[in-house]
């Protein structure tokens, strides 16, 4: 065997073909998501990316987004959750009871909610992680019961609507912070009737943060020696995502500024991200699913954590259903049928792996846009729902296979 | 003779890693050929280069095999024209048959129906062959280790077998079953079958290879042949590290201090035959700077010992009592084993382990992430310098600590296990087969280390198939069979000659 550094030369002019090959997922899912909103802005002539569009795409999808976070921490650690889509109809519902019929406070309500969301996760993951009963066939039933109970729950009614305030959850935005004399003075420079500051410095706050950070990583990379990302590549990746950032917020904010769910979204993938990336809990699920046994061996209480990851699906699950049921204002029975698949094809579009152990919650995040960028676009372009059906079935074998073909090339 | 295989200058490249570096060599017909070389230097990649599991065109250079250019595409290619590799990982189904393993794949069928009368009658011939008396429908989980190895090498001659590839056939085997193994190498030979073998017990390789290939690096150092004068184990060692090695077993000073840990009444039964009980009461105890060996047989329940006290990983109903200096310590989950201070390494790597998928990194802290982070929030730099150092205090042969462990060579991985249970600074180290798969000169290393923590005062408790090894590193053997600890030797008594009548005359 001979080290890299004895090959240097070789091996200096070969690495950013290495590199591109090791990296092509994360690579390949950020520039199919571009792509694919890229042919959307064009085949359907700029509707896309209309600033209510892209209001609309952000709500639509934000209670797929939120589960998927959940989902893929259940699926790195070596699970499944198939109960999701009728736990959250089932946790719309029971709002819907609560606030509607029975007239508690909607601040009272959430908080039960939340906290049935966990305790659902907490049976289900009862079965899983002590009694080792796979978790395909525990969600499984959960996910018959929940749907039985949302029906059973609303008597086969739809329960509507909700108090203002509980719709602000999903349909409401953030007030802008600033003097209205900013936005107003802004506007022309935009060419728009009001401009929303606080969207506009949100996002040229949060691009900064995130080309920060990249340069910190690669700064500590660059002291270790680690195999680092091209500088090319770096800075067209940076480019890419701080300018697509901003220009997304400039859009909010010529129209009604942040939405709610949208600071929601952001602010749990950022601590997801982070209890995954960084903590020791999130290094812990990983070592779990890559090698249970192994796990254990090294001191690590792997059932503990496999309860812990269904009641966060769960809470997670809740947290989605009281923003659909806020989002739709009203509970239906239907709620949340077969939505499940949505969130889990999310996660492996993400590039999350069915045997566990890998995975990313930024990923997962864009996955899911990504779904809803097709779903979004292929309905203004008017596409039948069959059609839609398909399309979305092909990206998700597509993605998977690539992932192993990927993965066969480098082994 | 003539030559079967012929590979010249044979070169594979990973990323970052140059594995193989225009590799040479040249198989006669009919003879055993072993192939050795330090961990890392290339064997096993070049016999999957030879096998198509990295197809023609992912390397340089070319494979004559049968007067004839070679370009396989896969495995089965190899096969069809004779070639079967038998890897280090058995990759049999445990819960099918003998008779359904040696022909899977490969099925005795007519129109789709298998045809079970005849199945079983040629399992039967080949088992026979291979000196294996189970019935062809015993299913392959109810076997040893060293049984299954033989229905691997009974599968490899149901294909009619030119060049029969053997990687580290015997690591995980224990000497009775080494010998019957190497014994039916040498009987193959007799008629006609070729074969490679890999290992890094270079008494076997004297005793069956007829050639010896020694690869350095991803390149061939030299080639000996046994027939022109016999080849000794220091010219092997010599050409494997590259300089001679005057000892196997470096010097240290022996100081036993107090008692460190002190098992007491130790019982265990199986987890699954709740009647049988595989420990009966054990006591033991370890010094401070004092290493332990435990001799025994497989299947005498050494394992099981040393798992069932870290933690009860392994058995059901465990009694007994555990002290650290005195004191007696709860040990009752893997966390509280390792906070009372015990650390175990186990014998099976890749499965008990490691986590393959991840970076050598991440494995080094997993049993310790305390040890690099505060308040739960993991320190990355902490993390790195961490592995860093025992990336050079061990030795590891990589680019860097962000490669998977998946593609480090099996000695290597070995080092990454031993690496994260010192980070997790035990006070008593339970290795079970240390340097299972390990080239003498890591050995040598591995065996340092020991020396190193037992000089800091710490305990080694030591087991180990490889009897020259407990008799070169302990300051005291236990012996143990049937689940009972039969005898206790000092280091001036021990010989391998007591431990084996210990052994019997139970
Ligand atoms: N898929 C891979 N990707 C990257 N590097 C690899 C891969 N497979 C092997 N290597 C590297 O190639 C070198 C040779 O490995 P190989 O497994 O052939 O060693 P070996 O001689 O069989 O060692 P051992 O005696 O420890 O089994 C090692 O440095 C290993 O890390
Ligand atoms: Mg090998």
């Amino acid at each position: 065997m001979a080290l890299a550094e004895q090959t240097g030369g070789e091996t200096a002019t070969k690495s950013v073909g290495d590199y591109l090959l090791s990296h092509l997922r994360e690579y390949g899912l950020l520039f199919a998501l571009i792509a694919i909103m890229v042919f959307f802005q064009i085949v359907t002539g700029g509707t896309l990316l209309r600033p209510v569009n892209i209001t609309n795409l952000l709500l639509q999808n934000s209670y797929i987004i939120i589960m998927a976070l959940g989902m893929l921490i259940v699926i790195v650690s070596g699970n499944i959750d198939l109960s999701v889509g009728s736990v959250m109809g089932f946790i719309g519902a029971l709002a819907a009871v609560l606030i509607v019929n029975m007239g508690l406070p909607w601040l009272l309500t959430i908080l039960i909610c939340l906290v049935v969301g966990g305790l659902i996760g907490a049976a289900q993951g009862y079965w899983v992680a002590y009694w080792k009963i796979p978790s395909f066939i525990v969600t499984l039933a959960g996910m018959l019961v929940f749907r039985g109970l949302s029906l059973w729950l609303l008597e086969g009614q739809s329960v509507g609507p909700f108090p203002r305030e509980f719709q602000t959850i999903a349909n409401g935005f953030v007030p802008d912070i600033f003097p209205a004399a900013i936005g107003q003075a802004l506007a022309p420079v935009f060419d728009a009737r009001q401009v929303n500051v606080l969207a506009l410095i949100t996002g040229i706050v949060a691009a900064a943060i995130i080309v920060w950070g990249g340069m910190r990583k690669r700064a500590r990379n660059k002291a270790y020696g680690v195999v680092d990302e091209p500088r090319s590549f770096f800075i067209a990746r940076n480019v890419i995502i701080g300018a697509a950032l901003i220009f997304i917020m400039y859009k909010l904010s010529t129209f009604r500024g942040l939405p709610n769910v949208l600071i929601t979204m952001g602010v749990l993938t950022i601590i997801y991200a982070f209890l995954t990336e960084r903590t020791v809990t999130g290094r812990r699920i990983y070592a779990l699913g890559g090698n249970q046994k192994a796990a254990k061996l090294s001191g690590i209480k792997t059932e503990r954590l496999t309860f812990l990851a269904f009641v966060n699906m769960g809470i997670l699950a809740a947290a989605a259903g009281l923003v659909f049921a806020a989002r739709l204002n009203t509970a239906t029975p239907k709620a949340g049928f077969s939505l499940e698949l949505d969130v889990i094809a999310a996660v492996f579009i993400g590039g999350a792996s069915m045997s566990g152990g890998v995975g990313k919650i930024v990923g997962a995040v864009v996955g899911a846009f990504l779904m809803g960028v097709l779903n979004n676009g292929m309905s203004i372009m008017g596409i039948g729902i069959d059609y839609q059906q398909m399309i979305k079935g092909l990206v998700l074998l597509a993605a998977v296979i690539f992932d192993v073909y990927n993965k066969s090339k480098q082994g | 003779m003539s030559a079967l295989l012929e590979m010249r200058a044979i070169t594979k490249t990973f990323p970052g890693v140059k594995a193989l570096d225009e590799v040479n060599l040249t198989v006669r017909q009919g003879e055993i050929h072993a192939l050795v070389g330090e961990n890392g230097a290339g064997k096993s990649t070049l016999m999957k280069v030879l096998s198509g599991v990295y197809p023609a065109g992912s390397y340089d250079g070319e494979i004559h095999y049968d007067g004839a250019l070679a370009e396989f595409r896969d495995i089965s290619d190899s096969e069809k024209r004779g070639i079967i590799i038998i890897h280090q990982e058995l990759a049999l189904v445990p819960l099918l048959s003998i008779a359904e393993n040696v022909f899977l794949g490969n099925e005795n069928a007519r129109n789709g129906v298998i045809d079970w009368q005849g199945t079983f009658q040629r399992t039967e011939a080949l088992l026979r062959k291979v000196g294996l008396r189970e019935a062809p429908t015993t299913l392959v989980d109810k076997l040893g280790v060293g049984k299954q190895q033989l229905v691997e090498i009974a599968k490899a001659l149901s294909k009619e077998v030119r060049l029969l590839i053997l990687d580290e056939p015997t690591a995980a085997l224990s000497e009775a079953d080494s010998q019957a193994l190497l014994d039916l190498m040498l009987e193959l030979k007799v008629q006609g079958v070729t074969s490679i073998i890999i290992s890094h017990k270079l008494n076997e390789v004297r005793r069956v290879a007829d050639t010896v290939t020694v690869i350095r690096d991803g390149s061939t150092v030299s080639t000996m042949d046994a027939r022109s004068h016999p080849i000794t184990e220091a010219a092997i060692v010599r050409d494997m590290v590259g300089r001679d090695m005057a000892h196997r077993y470096p010097e240290r000073q022996r100081r036993a201090g107090e008692v460190l840990m002190e098992v007491s009444d130790w019982n265990v039964w199986h987890p699954e035959h709740v009647d049988r009980q595989v420990i009966r009461s054990a006591s033991l105890h370890v010094r401070a700077g004092e290493v332990v060996g435990i001799a025994g047989l497989m299947g005498a329940g050494r394992t099981e010992l040393a798992m069932s006290l870290f933690g009860r990983s392994w058995g059901r109903n465990v009694s007994g009592t555990v002290k650290i200096r005195g004191q007696e310590v709860d040990v009752s989950k893997v966390d509280r084993a390792i906070a009372a201070g015990l650390a175990y390494v186990t014998e099976d790597r890749k499965s008990l382990g490691l986590i393959l998928e991840e970076t050598i990194q991440r494995n080094v802290t997993l049993a310790n992430l305390q040890g690099v982070s505060s308040g739960g929030v993991l320190n990355e730099n902490a993390e790195t310098e961490v592995s860093e150092k025992y990336r050079r205090a061990m030795n590891i042969r990589t680019p860097s600590v962000f490669q998977k462990v998946m593609n480090l060579s099996g000695g290597n991985q070995q080092k990454v296990v031993l690496s994260k249970w010192l980070f997790a600074g035990p006070e008593v180290l339970i290795l079970d087969e240390p340097t299972r798969g390990i080239d003498v000169g890591a050995k040598f290393e591995i065996y340092g280390i020991i020396n190193e923590l037992s000089a800091q005062g710490k305990g080694v408790l030591m087991i180990s198939s490889e009897m020259p090894e407990l008799l070169g590193m302990c300051d005291r053997i236990y012996v143990m069979n049937e689940g009972a600890l039969v005898g206790e030797l000092t280091a001036a008594e021990a010989s391998q000659e007591r431990i084996m009548s210990l052994i019997v005359t139970e």
